[in-house]
């Protein structure tokens, strides 16, 4: 599959290698040409410099054929508008979303996004071990 | 009117003071303590520190009764999502957003942000209106009902120069509404009023019919 993903940062430059070592097509986007060293030297994928809320980079980035965009930068409000951007203009069947505030994270997901608050994980997670 | 403005940057701490001169109930919220004491020091208590992105914090200013939302953060992104929560989660009916970028206002608008001001596109127009090689300025745009007042230069050498209204080959969406003639002076124009020179046009048209009106009033 044709993936894009925004932010690459640690867990960008993680899952971006990941899904190379899975056989897919992926490309990285981030605002800081820097960032790309945490990628893998066996990284197959394409990293661009370009930022995902701008309309002109997500079309130079490829974002028109892709089956999956995925936002993952430090600013939820980022990850949010890029997402709706790859989705509302130019319709990429799925969009991903990380989004740090649960409460911001639960409207989103309910207009439709695929959400994930690494707040909420996190904190049920240790949770959870305590209980054991 | 109850009207909460987001960001207390030049753009927001001016429309706040606007806005409070004309008698409104405002408040502004600024996520930076130091914008927000200055403000208080200078207008009273007009401005809650927050994230005006989250929705507990518009909750506790009692957004769901406010009649207006304006973000005008520097940051496009900041702006959508403060207008978003504002409509989905306070069902506040208006809300305005300031864009930097003039191509998100397709976007936002798609997402149901009811106004969005982008100061490249008004400096942009203003330029347009002294340029002759731009023939079509907007006066104003009626965003929900995708329409657009627009005024049209006639230059010289144009085609339709000596042509009556009736002989224009106007697109269906597009309403001429007044000629001002370059001596000045305005004119309704009726099917036989003849088309001059140095006339400008001010018209209603949809936004896709611009290009065909524009070749329409001046000829190829």
């Amino acid at each position: 599959m044709k993936i894009l993903i925004m932010g690459c940062g640690r867990v960008g430059a993680r899952l971006a290698s990941l899904l190379d070592e899975d056989g897919h097509n992926v490309t990285i986007l981030d605002t800081d040409t820097y960032s790309f060293r945490r990628l893998p030297p066996s990284f197959g994928g394409t990293a661009l410099f370009g930022n995902g809320i701008d309309e002109e980079a997500l079309k130079k980035a490829g974002v028109e054929d892709m089956d999956i965009f995925i936002a993952v930068t430090q600013g939820d409000n980022r990850n949010v508008m890029a997402c709706q951007l790859a989705r509302h203009i130019f319709n990429v069947p799925r969009v991903m979303c990380r989004i740090y505030d649960p409460l911001r994270e639960e409207m989103y997901s309910a207009l439709g996004l695929e959400t994930v608050s690494p707040t909420k994980v996190m904190a049920e997670l240790f949770r959870d071990k305590i209980k054991g | 009117m109850y009207i909460i403005v987001v960001g207390g940057g030049r753009v927001g701490y001016y429309l706040l003071k606007a806005l409070l001169n004309e008698g409104h109930e405002v408040l502004l919220i600024e996520k930076d303590p130091r914008i927000c004491k200055t403000i208080t020091d200078e207008m009273g208590s007009v401005c809650f520190r927050g994230d005006g992105c989250e929705a507990a914090v518009l909750a506790e200013v009692g957004t769901g009764r406010a009649d207006m939302l304006v973000a005008v953060t520097g940051d496009d992104e900041d702006n959508l999502v403060s207008c978003q929560v504002a409509k989905h989660k306070h069902n506040v009916p208006r809300t305005i957003a300031r864009i930097r970028n003039p191509l998100n206002a397709v976007l936002f608008k798609k997402l149901g942000i009811d106004v969005t001001v982008s100061s490249t596109d008004i400096i942009l127009e203003s330029i347009e209106r002294e340029v002759p090689t731009h023939p079509l300025t907007h006066l104003l745009t009626f965003e929900d009902k995708d329409l657009a007042l627009v005024d049209v230069k006639i230059p010289a050498g144009s085609t339709t120069i000596g042509k009556t209204v009736k002989d224009l080959d106007l697109p269906r969406e597009s309403n001429l509404a007044l000629i001002i003639p370059s001596e000045g002076g305005a004119r309704t124009p009726t099917p036989a009023t003849v088309i001059n020179e140095g006339d400008q046009i001010i018209a209603v048209t949809t936004r896709e019919s611009e290009d065909l009106l524009r070749a329409a009033l001046m000829g190829a």
